[in-house]
């Protein structure tokens, strides 16, 4: 029962943080073809400023709670997935850098500089979680001493790659239209015709994706056992069809928490699925980390709920009061501060 | 074997690097919070000049230690997995706890202060870096438990193949934890205290702003002397735990090879890089060693002679580096010391205030030298008694570690150089007039 609870908290932590970070990866990779010019650049920059931080440390939380709720699934999933992770870690230490450091210099090529920094180290993270979550779903060859017998070129099998395609595009579309929020005039008006764009490639690779998912995973298992699970996916769906029609009426906020409700279904789509396996082997259905052999004792467990039940809704409540202090489109005021990007 | 080797050296790397911008955020924070208290009391815009010069010079080292975190996090699922399931249970909690407790809190808060001057009240501002600061503290509090617990493991059975949690406050109010903690968090204060001092004296010496400067130097002097004094006292009793503790990690801090009582400490003494005994041991002082170990002149001291060879630590960079750190710790105390006679005028002195410009990077020498103590000292043992470093690292492809080691080497020297090279320029700047109405 312990195990279950966490099981689900994992995957409400996974789908916060894209979620969250979702946004501001999309907006980081969409820079180099929003912004027109020098000003415009910091209206972005200025979107993600006191928020990213806050973010990330969803990822830190995702994968802390990982560790101490599921062990070996830990130490399994992160070895295996070794470069890939190696990739993501380097992508978000050059993005936090790049953030900080981008406006503290005044000089073009310094700027450019990290700019292009920031769009790589931006779009390569987004595909790669899409990746690594499509080949977790999917199943990776581990046996049975939980050693990996792949390596990183067959993570880029096709399911893996579309997932990744998904996840970029999905990033993309949720940052465009962050920044339709953030900022105004023109740079508002474009980041609302890119994500009407991108709303169309979304909508394909979101079925491909829930038709692939079909013959590559087991994921559809559950649901056929568990129906009241097609909530899920129906709330993605559903959140996909209704941020186009606030983005044609113009309700950017509406728009955004439709968007947000995509990606939690999604991910919780693909989580649900999963259960009772953290990480399934394609090689032996044995030598797969579920919830019951790979997670902690009940004591730590137990432990951890405590924790989690007190602190993470103070933790929302707070971060909640960041949002709606910043919750004003960025203005020249905010650019002429100096601590400020 | 070759995994190993790496994937120790990455760890090295990783925790080096990221211990060279987190004691200054440690210590910054709080100084920049005392500066930004006094100006919310007492109204005095120049206090408000203080925390926004200092705190952007903290911003520029923040960004560099929330960044480098992340990596350590997630080594140990990349690099250390077998570590990670055997101990998994008791350590992996302790990091979970640290982030919902710590790092939302810190890293939320620091965004309210950049972002928040006019946003928000001056009061409000002003508790939002006082969040960050504790939130830092608090932050320090798990990370070193955890790592205590691989010092020193309490509270724990072993159940399933794994250590699995027994007794949860004892993991995280054991004394080593406490111990440790205090010892690090106060060279931490230390080091923000000589950095603010050495950039100062920088200014001070050109006459440049010297009514600022001089503020800033004098809280910091109070905050570095304080914790420099503590630090040599409270170092002691450090050792004396290490010594009950890890008896093989004191003979290596010591080069101490002979088993006996009234064990002597010399004031010159080199260990043989190779290992097996000194190569010079001059000026005894008899019994030292014993007292400073164990308070008893009389109290016996187990040599490295009667340890195993495979359950020895490194010597000679454990002995060099403690020997490094404790000389430093005296040095510091004195500087701050003198610093504290001669206050009222520091201008009027170029030689100290040269010397503590000078200063700026010992600290830096000292906390990292610490930590070899503390790290290299434990070894062969990952986790003291229970599992052997060896048998700790992932069954990984020896290349991929190679690669991210080369990766992480050659892009953190280079991040380190734009980092330190900015907070360099920025320092050199001098504060900013406030606008206008301020
Ligand atoms: C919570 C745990 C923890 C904490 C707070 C630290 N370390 Fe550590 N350290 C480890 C957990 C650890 C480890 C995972 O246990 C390693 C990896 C290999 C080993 O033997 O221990 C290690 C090894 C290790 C080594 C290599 C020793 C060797 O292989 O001979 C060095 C030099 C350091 N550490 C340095 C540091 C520094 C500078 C730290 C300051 C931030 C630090 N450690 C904090
Ligand atoms: C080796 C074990 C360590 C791990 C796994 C670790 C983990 C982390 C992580 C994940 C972050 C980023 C947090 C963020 O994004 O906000 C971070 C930053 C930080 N860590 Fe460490 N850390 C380690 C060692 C230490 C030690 C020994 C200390 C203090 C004594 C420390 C204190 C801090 C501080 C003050 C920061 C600055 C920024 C922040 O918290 O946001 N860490 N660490
Ligand atoms: C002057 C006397 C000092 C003594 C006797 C002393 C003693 C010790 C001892 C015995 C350890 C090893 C503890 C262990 O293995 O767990 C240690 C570790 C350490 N020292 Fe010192 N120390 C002194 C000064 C300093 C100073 C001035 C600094 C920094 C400015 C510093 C920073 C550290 C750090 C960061 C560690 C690693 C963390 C820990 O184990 O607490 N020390 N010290």
């Amino acid at each position: 029962m312990l195990e279950t609870i966490w099981f689900a908290l994992w995957g409400v932590l996974w789908a916060v943080y894209f979620m969250l970070d979702g946004f501001d990866l999309g907006a980081g990779a969409l820079l180099p073809f929003l912004a027109k010019n020098e000003e415009e650049k910091r209206y972005v920059y200025h979107s993600m400023g006191p928020f990213w931080d806050g973010n990330e440390v969803w990822l830190i939380t995702a994968g802390g709670v990982t560790f101490a709720a599921f062990p070996t699934a830990y130490a399994v999933m992160f070895s295996s997935l070794y470069s890939a992770l190696m990739l993501i870690l380097f992508c978000l230490i050059i993005r936090g850098v790049a953030l900080e450091y981008r406006s503290k210099v005044e000089s073009h090529g310094w700027r450019e500089g990290w700019d292009m920094l920031l769009f790589i180290s931006s779009a390569l993270p987004a595909l790669l979680f899409g990746v690594a979550f499509a080949n977790i779903f999917q199943g990776i060859p581990i046996d049975a001493q939980g050693i990996y017998r792949g390596t990183l070129f067959t993570l880029l099998n096709p399911y893996g790659l579309l997932g990744g395609l998904l996840f970029l595009c999905l990033f993309l579309y949720h940052g465009a239209l962050w920044l339709g929020i953030k900022t105004g005039g023109e740079l508002e008006q474009r980041s609302r015709r890119y994500a009407k764009v991108l709303w169309v490639p979304l909508l394909i690779l979101a079925v491909a994706f829930l038709v692939a998912t079909w013959f590559a995973t087991n994921l559809y298992q559950n649901y056929l056992t568990y129906p009241v699970l097609w909530i899920l996916p129906a709330l993605a769906v559903a959140g996909l069809l209704a941020t186009r029609l606030f983005l044609q009426q113009g309700a950017a906020w509406k728009s955004w928490f439709a968007s947000s409700a995509v990606v939690v279904g999604a991910t919780l789509f693909g989580v649900a699925g999963l259960y009772p396996n953290l990480l399934p082997s394609s090689i032996d259905p044995a030598a797969s980390l579920t919830v019951t052999n790979a997670s902690s004792s009940p004591l730590t467990l137990k432990i951890m709920l405590v924790v989690a039940l007190i602190m993470v809704p103070v933790v929302i409540a707070y971060q909640v009061w960041v949002y709606y202090i910043f919750r004003h489109e960025v203005s020249p005021e905010d650019l002429a501060y100096e601590e400020g990007y | 074997m070759e995994v190993l080797i790496l994937s120790r050296l990455q760890f090295a790397a990783a925790t080096f690097f990221h211990f060279l911008f987190v004691p200054l955020t440690l210590g910054l924070s709080i100084l920049v919070a005392i500066m930004e208290t006094k100006w919310v009391r007492s109204g005095d815009d120049e206090y408000k000049r203080m925390a926004k010069f200092w705190g952007k010079l903290f911003i520029i080292n923040f960004a560099l230690g929330v960044v480098t975190g992340i990596t350590l996090e997630f080594q140990f699922g990349t690099n250390w997995s077998r570590y990670s399931a055997y101990v998994g249970d008791i350590f992996g909690s302790l990091l979970a706890i640290e982030a919902t407790l710590a790092f939302f809190l810190e890293s939320t808060f620091i965004a309210v202060w950049i972002f928040g001057w006019e946003r928000i009240s001056p009061k409000l501002h002003c508790v939002a870096i006082w969040l960050v600061a504790g939130a830092g503290t608090l932050s320090a509090y798990w990370i070193i438990a955890a790592n205590a617990w691989m010092q020193h493991p309490v509270g724990f059975v072993m159940r399933n193949g794994r250590a699995e949690l027994a007794n949860f406050f004892d993991v995280i109010t054991q004394r080593f934890a406490v111990i440790e903690f205090v010892h690090t968090v106060s060279g931490a204060y230390i080091l923000a205290g000589f950095f603010v001092m050495g950039i100062s004296a920088y200014h001070l010496l050109k006459k440049r702003e010297v009514s600022f400067f001089t503020k800033s130097f004098r809280i910091a002097l109070v905050f570095a002397l304080v914790f420099s004094l503590f630090e040599v006292v409270q170092g002691h009793f450090n050792g004396g735990e290490v010594a009950t503790a890890q008896p093989s990690k004191l003979a290596a801090m010591e080069s101490h090879w002979k088993t006996q009582k009234m064990a002597p400490m010399y004031l010159l003494q080199i260990p043989r890089l190779s290992g097996e005994g000194n190569l010079i041991e001059w000026i005894p002082i008899p019994g030292a060693l014993s007292i400073l170990a164990y308070g008893d002149p009389n109290a016996v001291v187990k040599g490295l002679s009667d340890f195993k060879a495979e359950d020895r630590p490194p010597v000679f960079l454990t002995f060099v580096a403690f020997r490094t750190m404790v000389g430093l710790g005296m040095l510091f105390a004195l500087l701050t010391i003198w610093g504290f006679l001669i206050r009222k005028k520091l201008v009027d002195n170029p030689k100290y205030l040269r010397i503590m410009l000078l200063a700026i990077p010992l600290p830096y020498i000292a906390n990292e030298a610490g930590w070899m103590v503390a790290e290299v000292g434990r070894q062969p043992w990952i986790v003291w008694g229970l599992m052997r470093t060896s048998d700790a690292v992932s069954p990984v492809d020896p290349t991929q570690v190679a690669v991210s080691l080369i990766a992480f080497v050659l892009f953190y020297s280079l991040l380190g150089v734009v980092a330190f090279w900015l907070m360099a320029r920025f320092a050199k700047k001098g504060p900013a007039p406030l606008p206008a109405q301020g």
